[in-house]
C-alpha cells in the first residue's frame, strides 16, 4: 500500500491533512506497520499547545514503546478518544479513522516543510 | 513435560480445562484452621472496633487434595531446568544442586529470626562472612554487601555507593555511559539514582567504541558501567584501556556482572580495574530461579568504596566471634534485614562444593561448551560477531527472516515442539533477529549435539515448510498467546462470573 | 563435587571442533595482565557427604527463634506454615523456571502468579496487584516513586512511627534526589488533624502503616480525607494476615497498598527472602512498577495467561521504565498463593483471631505483674509495646537464658524509659504464655 497524496508526512512518520487553519494528524501506514499491533495510545488533551517537533504522546505495541512528535506547531482543538478504547484502529485504518489530533495551525510554512506522498515514499525505501 | 516432535504433530494434545483455583471446591472445604484463642476473648469488634472487617475477603475454599491436584496440573504445564536444556541467554540456567534446597531448609537458618541476639547467630553470620570472603576473592573486589536482592536492585545499591563517594568529594555529578548492549536494568537503575544515561555505541567487532568512550568522559561523568564479558558473549580486549580512560576523569568503573560464569578463577573484575561488581547469586552460583525470583544481588567493591556499602553487614572480629555493623558512611539500607539469607545459603554451598578448582572448571567448560554450540550452528545461522565466545553467543535469523518469511519468534517457537526452552530472542538489540544461546557448563555433549540438531533441523523446516514453523507451537500446553488482545484488554484477577 | 558431564576426552573432542589446542586459548581476549595466573584462595571442593556436615555444623552453631518461645515480630513473624506449601514449591518445574517469558511452556508460574494477584487485590480490596517486589520496605519506596509520577509532584510525608527499616530504605533511595521526604513525630498514632497543616500543593502521597511499627491501628480514613483533600496519594503498608480480620485499606481510601508478604507462608529465614506485595487502582496501572500477568486467549480460544502491559518494565522502556525491577520474589509470592488457598478466609479470620486474641491476653498478664506498663492505649493486632520497670537489657538477656525471647528492646530517646516490642502469633500457646509471664513475675 503506497501513502496517499492527498497530504503530507513527516520524518517522524506523522500525516498532516490541512484544512484551512486546521491540520489533523496521524501517523503513516510505514509507521502502523513497523510498530505491529498497537496497544495503548497516550494523547494529550484537546487545549493543549503543542510545538513541533516536541513529543505529544506515546504509542504502545506489545513489546515496544514509540513517542509521538508534533509536525507542527499550534493548539489542539480536537482529540481522537475512540483510540482510547479501540487501539487498533491505528492499524485497520492509519490514514482515516485512525487519526489522532486536530490542530490549529500557528504556522502554515511548517506545512511546506513536511514531504509530498511521493517524497515520503522514497524516504521509507531508503530507511 | 514435551515429546520431542518431528515434523508436523498428528493432532494437538489436551491438557484438559485448567479451572481458576477460586472456581474449585465448595464453601465447605477448608485445610488449616488456628487452634482457637483459649483466652478469656469477648470477640473481635471488642477488640477492634470499627477497624473490624465486616466482608471476608473472598479467598479459595479448597481442600489440601485440591490443592495438590490444582497445582501438580500447574507444575505439569510449566518448564524448569530439571524439564529440560534450557539455553537461556544471560540466565546461565545451570542445574541448581539439591543439597542447597536441603541446606537453605534446615531449621537452623529457616527458623532464625533476624532480630534475635547476635550470640544466636554465629553460624548465620559466619556463613555469611564465609561467602563474603569467597565473592571478594573471586571478584577481586574485597568489600561485599550481601544486602541487594536481585542483580538490579545490586546496579542500584552501587550506583548509590558512586553517588555518596561522588559526594563526599564535592559533587555528585550527573551522567552515566552505558554502552548500547547493556541489560535494560542498567539505564533503569541510573535513572532510578537520579543520574542520566549517555548510550556509548559499540565498535564493528562488538567491542566498546573506545574513541567514543573517551570523547564523552568528562568531569560530569559518574561512572561507566559495562557487561563484560558483554552480551553478544564477548570478552572486551580493550578493557585495561577502558577502565584506565573511566578513572582518568574520576568516574567509577562498573562490572554488571551476570556474565561471571564465564571468567570465574580465569579473571577477576578487580583486576581489569573495575570499582565495583554485582553477581547474580542465581545465575553464577547455581541458585534457582523460582519462576522469576528470589535472586540474589550482592555487590562488590574496591576498599576506598566499601565505608559507603550497604549495611548492616557481618564480619568477624579479632576474637574470632562474628557480629554486625553498619559501615561509617554507608548509603543506609537498600531494603529490610541483611539479603536474602536463604538465597545465600544456598550460594555458600555451592562454593563450598565445588571449591577453587571446581569454580575455575565451571569457567573454562561453560566457554568451552558455548564455542562448541557457536561452530556447529554458524553455517546453519548467520553469525554477526565470528569469533571466539565466551559463556554464550549471539545468532541472527535475518537469513532465515528475509529468505522464507520466518523470524526468531517463530524458530523459537518452534524449538518448544522439540522439547526445548528457547534462547533468549531479540536482544541484544545490536544484533537482527537475535538468538542468544547459553548452555552452561552443566549440559553433557550429547545434550548440546542434540540442541544444535534440532536447530538446524529448523532451519531446514524454515526453508522447505515455512508455515509450520510460523504456526508453531503444537505440542506445547496452550498455544501461541494473542498478547496484543490481552494487553488492549488486561484481566489481571479473577473475578466471580456473573452467572453464579 | 562437580556438576560437570563433561569427560576428559570430550573435553578433548570439543576443543579440537572449535580449532583449539588447550583451554586457554579460549581465554585469548583477555589482556595479560588481567589474568589470574594463580589458583582463587577458596578451600578446596568438599564431597556431598563433607558439604552436609559442614552446613548443619554452621545451622547448629544458631539458636533459632524457632526452637525457642518466641514473642519477637517487628516485620518478621513466625506464623505456622502449612506442610502443603513447601511441598508445592519444591515441585522443580516451579522453582528451576526462569522467568515465564515463554508463555507457552510457563502457564504454571503464570496462573499461579494470576491466582496469588487476584488473592492480593482480594486481601487488600484493590483492583490490581503486581507479580511481586522484593520486600515490605522497597514495596514502599516503590509506592513513593509512583505516587511522585501520577501527581507529577516530588515530596512524600511519611509517619514517623513505620518500621524505622522502611524509613531508613526510603532515605537511602530519596539520596537519588527525585524525591523529598518529611518525615512526622514518631507519634503512637497520628491524627488527620496532626497532618493537615504537613500536607501541601507539592505532596505526593501520605505514607503510613497499619499496624505501624509498635503495633498501633492508625486512622486510614482521616488520613486518607487529609491526603486526597490536597490532591495526594495515600500508600498504606499492611500486615496481611491481619486483613483478615481487619477493614481492607482500599475500603477506606488507600491508593496503593503495600506489605511484607513472608507471614504468608515464607519461613523467617533470618529476614529474607520474603516478598513485597504491591496493589493499586485499576486506572493507575501504567504507572505501576513490576511485572504483571493476565490472562488472555490463544490462537485457540483457549485460556491462557501471559505477562502483560510489558512496556512499563526495564527491558522495554529502559531509562523511562517505571522501575528498574527485574527478578522479583515470584516463587515467595507463589507460597502466598498456595498459603491464602490452604487457610481459606475462615482459616485467615482463625489465625489473625488467636494471634490477636493471645496478644491482648499477653499484654494483660505482663501488665498485672506490675513490672510493665502501657504507655498507651490505643488500639492494635497481634503487637504491641510496653514500658519495663527495671533493667529491660538484664530482663531480655535473662529471658533468653530461660528459652524465651522477649520480643525485641527499641531504642529510646536518651532520658525516655525503654520500651519493648512484643509480637503473639497463634503458635504461641496459652501455656506458654503463661510460663513467660510467671518467669518475668520471678524477676
Amino acid at each position: 500500500m503506497s501513502h496517499p497524496s492527498d497530504r503530507v508526512y513527516s520524518k517522524d512518520h506523522e500525516w498532516v491533512m490541512v484544512d484551512g487553519d486546521i491540520a489533523t494528524v496521524g501517523i503513516s501506514h510505514f509507521a502502523q506497520d513497523q510498530l505491529g499491533e498497537v496497544v495503548y495510545i497516550e494523547l494529550p488533551e484537546s487545549g493543549d499547545a503543542i510545538v513541533a517537533g516536541d513529543t505529544f504522546g506515546e504509542i504502545e505495541s506489545v513489546k515496544s514503546v514509540s513517542e509521538l512528535y508534533a509536525p507542527v506547531t499550534g493548539e489542539i482543538i480536537e482529540v481522537n478518544d475512540a483510540l482510547g478504547d479501540s487501539p487498533e484502529t491505528v492499524n485497520s485504518d492509519p490514514h482515516g479513522e485512525g487519526w489522532m489530533l486536530k490542530i490549529r495551525v500557528a504556522d502554515s510554512a511548517q506545512v511546506d516543510d513536511l514531504m509530498s506522498s511521493e517524497e515520503y515514499d522514497a524516504f521509507v525505501t531508503e530507511s | 513435560m514435551t515429546s520431542r516432535a518431528n515434523g508436523v504433530p498428528s493432532s494437538v494434545p489436551s491438557t484438559g480445562p485448567r479451572a481458576s483455583i477460586f472456581d474449585l471446591g465448595s464453601p465447605e472445604s477448608r485445610c488449616v484452621l488456628a487452634p482457637d484463642p483459649d483466652v478469656p476473648f469477648d470477640g473481635l469488634e471488642s477488640l477492634l472496633g470499627s477497624a473490624a472487617r465486616i466482608i471476608p475477603p473472598t479467598l479459595p475454599h479448597v481442600t489440601e487434595l485440591e490443592i495438590m491436584r490444582h497445582y501438580a496440573h500447574l507444575a505439569e504445564m510449566n518448564f524448569g531446568v530439571d524439564s529440560g536444556f534450557y539455553p537461556l541467554g544471560s540466565c546461565t540456567m545451570k542445574y541448581n544442586p539439591r543439597i542447597n534446597e536441603d541446606a537453605c531448609r534446615l531449621e537452623g537458618f529457616a527458623g532464625l529470626h533476624p532480630y534475635q541476639p547476635v550470640h544466636s547467630v554465629q553460624g548465620a553470620l559466619a556463613l555469611m562472612v564465609g561467602l563474603q570472603e569467597a565473592l571478594g576473592e573471586i571478584s577481586g573486589l574485597p568489600a561485599v554487601s550481601l544486602q541487594p536482592a536481585a542483580g538490579a536492585h545490586g546496579e542500584l545499591s552501587a550506583l548509590m555507593c558512586f553517588r555518596a563517594a561522588h559526594t563526599a568529594s564535592g559533587n555528585p555529578r550527573s551522567k552515566v555511559l552505558i554502552p548500547d548492549t547493556a541489560h535494560g536494568t542498567n539505564p533503569a537503575s541510573v535513572a532510578m539514582c537520579g543520574y542520566q544515561t549517555v548510550t556509548i555505541p559499540s565498535n564493528a567487532d562488538g567491542h566498546v567504541d573506545l574513541e567514543a568512550l573517551k570523547a564523552a568522559l568528562d568531569t560530569d561523568v559518574a561512572a561507566f558501567m559495562l557487561t563484560n564479558p558483554n552480551t553478544l558473549g564477548l570478552f572486551d580486549p580493550q578493557i585495561l584501556e577502558i577502565t584506565a580512560a573511566v578513572h582518568e576523569v574520576g568516574a567509577f568503573a562498573y562490572c554488571d556482572g551476570a556474565n561471571l560464569n564465564a571468567i570465574l578463577g580465569i579473571t577477576r573484575p578487580g583486576d581489569m580495574g573495575f570499582d565495583a561488581l554485582h553477581i547474580n547469586l542465581h545465575k553464577t552460583f547455581s541458585t534457582p530461579h523460582g519462576g522469576g525470583g528470589p535472586g540474589s544481588g550482592p555487590i562488590c567493591v574496591t576498599e576506598p568504596l566499601a565505608q559507603f556499602l550497604p549495611g548492616p553487614l557481618p564480619s568477624r572480629t579479632e576474637e574470632g566471634w562474628y557480629t554486625l555493623t553498619t559501615p561509617q558512611a554507608s548509603i543506609g539500607r537498600v531494603r529490610s534485614f541483611y539479603g536474602n539469607f536463604g538465597v545465600l545459603v544456598r550460594a555458600y554451598a555451592y562454593v563450598r562444593a565445588l571449591g577453587s578448582e571446581g569454580l575455575k572448571e565451571v569457567a573454562e567448560q561453560a566457554v568451552l561448551s558455548a564455542n562448541y554450540l557457536r561452530v556447529r550452528l554458524r553455517d546453519t545461522f548467520d553469525l554477526p560477531y565470528d569469533t571466539m565466545c565466551m559463556h554464550e553467543f549471539v545468532l541472527s535469523g535475518a537469513r532465515q527472516k528475509s529468505d522464507y518469511g520466518v523470524r526468531t519468534l517463530d524458530i523459537a517457537k518452534r524449538l518448544l515442539d522439540y522439547g526445548y526452552h528457547p534462547p533468549t530472542i531479540y536482544f541484544p538489540l545490536l544484533v537482527e533477529e537475535a538468538l542468544m544461546i547459553e548452555p552452561t557448563e552443566t549440559e553433557s555433549l550429547a545434550e548440546l549435539d542434540a540442541f544444535a540438531d534440532a536447530l538446524i533441523a529448523i532451519a531446514q523446516e524454515a526453508a522447505e515448510t515455512p508455515d509450520l514453523v510460523r504456526s508453531a507451537p503444537f505440542s506445547t500446553p496452550v498455544r501461541r498467546i494473542d498478547e496484543a488482545a490481552a494487553a488492549r484488554n488486561p484481566d489481571l484477577r479473577w473475578k466471580p462470573s456473573i452467572t453464579e | 563435587m562437580r556438576f560437570i558431564p563433561a569427560t576428559c576426552e570430550q573435553r578433548d573432542e570439543m576443543l579440537r571442533a572449535v580449532g583449539c589446542e588447550s583451554v586457554d586459548e579460549l581465554f585469548a581476549d583477555v589482556p595479560g595482565p588481567a589474568l589470574l595466573n594463580k589458583e582463587l584462595d577458596i578451600p578446596h571442593g568438599f564431597t556431598e557427604m563433607e558439604l552436609a556436615a559442614h552446613l548443619r555444623s554452621l545451622a547448629e552453631a544458631n539458636i533459632p527463634a524457632s526452637r525457642l518461645v518466641s514473642f519477637v515480630g517487628a516485620g518478621c513473624y513466625d506464623h505456622y506454615i502449612p506442610s502443603v506449601v513447601d511441598h508445592v514449591i519444591s515441585r522443580p518445574e516451579f522453582f528451576t523456571a526462569y522467568t515465564p517469558y515463554q508463555p507457552e511452556v510457563s502457564q504454571g508460574t503464570l496462573q499461579a502468579i494470576y491466582e496469588y494477584q487476584s488473592m492480593i487485590c482480594a486481601l487488600t480490596g484493590m483492583d490490581v496487584a503486581n507479580a511481586s517486589m522484593y520486600d515490605g520496605a522497597t514495596a514502599f519506596v516503590e509506592a513513593a516513586l509512583m505516587a511522585c509520577r501520577v501527581t507529577k509532584r516530588n515530596k512524600v510525608l511519611v509517619l514517623g512511627m513505620v518500621n524505622p527499616e522502611w524509613l531508613d530504605v526510603l532515605g537511602t533511595y530519596s539520596d537519588s534526589g527525585l524525591f523529598e521526604i518529611e518525615a512526622t513525630e514518631a507519634d503512637a498514632a497520628t491524627s488527620a488533624e496532626q497532618l493537615r497543616t504537613l500536607v501541601g500543593p507539592d505532596t505526593a502521597a501520605i505514607l503510613m502503616t497499619s499496624p505501624n511499627f509498635v503495633g498501633v491501628l492508625e486512622d486510614i480514613t482521616g488520613l486518607a480525607e487529609v491526603a486526597h483533600g490536597a490532591g495526594a496519594l495515600l500508600v498504606v503498608g499492611s500486615n496481611p494476615i491481619l486483613l483478615g480480620v481487619i477493614e481492607p485499606p482500599g475500603a477506606l481510601g488507600a491508593d496503593i497498598v503495600v506489605g511484607e508478604g513472608q507471614p504468608l507462608g515464607s519461613p523467617m529465614s533470618f529476614g529474607g527472602p520474603g516478598f513485597g506485595f504491591f496493589a493499586c487502582r485499576d486506572k493507575h496501572v501504567r504507572q505501576m512498577p513490576g511485572r504483571l500477568v493476565g490472562r488472555g486467549v490463544d490462537v485457540d480460544g483457549d485460556t491462557a495467561y501471559v505477562l502483560t502491559l510489558s512496556t512499563r518494565e526495564q527491558h522495554i522502556r529502559r531509562e523511562k521504565a517505571t522501575s528498574n525491577i527485574c527478578s522479583n520474589h515470584a516463587l515467595n509470592a507463589m507460597a502466598a498463593g498456595v498459603y491464602l488457598a490452604a487457610v481459606g478466609s475462615e482459616g485467615l479470620r482463625s489465625i489473625a483471631t488467636t494471634s490477636i486474641a493471645r496478644a491482648h491476653y499477653l499484654r494483660d498478664e505482663l501488665i498485672k505483674t506490675g513490672k510493665f506498663t502501657a504507655p498507651w492505649e490505643l488500639p492494635f493486632g497481634n503487637e504491641f509495646a510496653l514500658v519495663y520497670d527495671g533493667d529491660t537489657a538484664q530482663m531480655y538477656d535473662t529471658m533468653f537464658d530461660k528459652g524465651y525471647i522477649a520480643g525485641i528492646v527499641l531504642e529510646t530517646e536518651e532520658g525516655e524509659p525503654d520500651l519493648v516490642l512484643f509480637a503473639v502469633t497463634e503458635q504461641r500457646t496459652r501455656a506458654q504464655i503463661d510460663a513467660f509471664v510467671r518467669e518475668v513475675q520471678s524477676l
